[in-house]
């Protein structure tokens, strides 16, 4: 077999063991996003949790609950993929490593879109 | 060693070997428990997400889920869950000012280390009791 690209040229873009520093500065984003919107949720929902079924239906149906929580819950859970993903590739390794990542990937993604529908759900119908 | 040697040497550094000691963990427990709670939270997430889930289902549902996480076991929970957020939001911040190369020094690391520890308890406090 012939390489005809240089050894420079065949390992550019890689990343320093695995995926390096492009998934750093990802995780350091959703970190920042996060810093925000954690504030605002936690006190949107600190609230909500201790009422009544209308009550937190008409909280979450004000846009700016509403935005506050789909942002939480969206960023938290790509931050959670990210941050979960440095933790199994520190501890579990090989092909065990390759089935807890995907699995993760599958559950926090479960999470995700199901805590988008159910906040967009109360967003548009109460 | 003799003893005399061992008394005017004791003058001139700390008394008590434990605040040698408790120097360095400090910023170890907080790492570790930086991991801790980031992947406690995975539950924490699914709770809230199982919560607004039966909020946009029905108020039968609702009553359900919203009574088991404000029951005695849900509020344990919920309670450590929010001391846990807080608690990786500021040493999170901590993470992200070291990542612009700022306050990386010995003391500086220490210092901010028992700033984030005692806000970390007065923002759980205030959700917990004044929110
Ligand atoms: C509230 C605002 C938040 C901030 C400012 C924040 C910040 C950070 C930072 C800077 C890191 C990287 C730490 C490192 O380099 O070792 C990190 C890791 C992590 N975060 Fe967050 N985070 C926040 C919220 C969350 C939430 C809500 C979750 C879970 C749902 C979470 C889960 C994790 C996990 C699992 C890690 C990986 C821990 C490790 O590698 O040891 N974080 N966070």
């Amino acid at each position: 077999m012939h390489e005809h690209r240089t050894e420079r040229a065949r390992v550019s873009g890689l990343g320093s063991a695995r995926s390096g520093t492009g998934h750093f500065w990802e995780q350091r984003i959703s970190a920042i996003a996060l810093a925000f919107l954690a504030p605002f949720f936690v006190y949107s929902f600190a609230h909500a949790l201790g009422s009544d079924y209308a009550t937190v239906r008409a909280i979450y149906s004000q846009p700016f609950n509403a935005i506050v929580a789909l942002g939480f819950v969206l960023v938290a859970c790509l931050h959670l993929v990210q941050g979960l993903a440095v933790i199994i590739e520190d501890y579990v390794h090989g092909r065990a490593g390759i089935v807890w990542l995907i699995a993760m990937r599958l559950l926090v993604g479960f999470v995700a879109l199901t805590g988008a529908f159910a906040i967009l759900k109360i967003a548009f119908s109460a | 060693m003799s003893d005399t040697k061992t008394v005017t040497r004791a003058g001139a550094r700390p008394l008590s070997p434990h605040l040698q000691v408790y120097r360095m963990p400090l910023n170890a427990v907080l790492s570790i428990l930086h991991r801790i709670t980031g992947a406690a939270m995975s539950v924490s997430a699914a709770l809230v997400v199982w919560w607004f889930l039966a909020a946009a289902t029905s108020e039968g549902y609702f009553a359900l889920v919203n009574g088991l996480l404000t029951s005695w076991p849900g509020d344990i929970v919920l309670s450590l869950s929010v001391l846990g957020l807080w608690f990786h939001f500021c040493n999170g911040i901590r993470h992200l000012v070291w990542d612009t190369g700022s306050h990386f020094g010995r003391k500086r690391v220490r210092q901010t280390g028992i700033l984030a520890v005692l806000v970390t308890l007065v923002l759980t406090a205030i959700t917990l009791f004044v929110i």
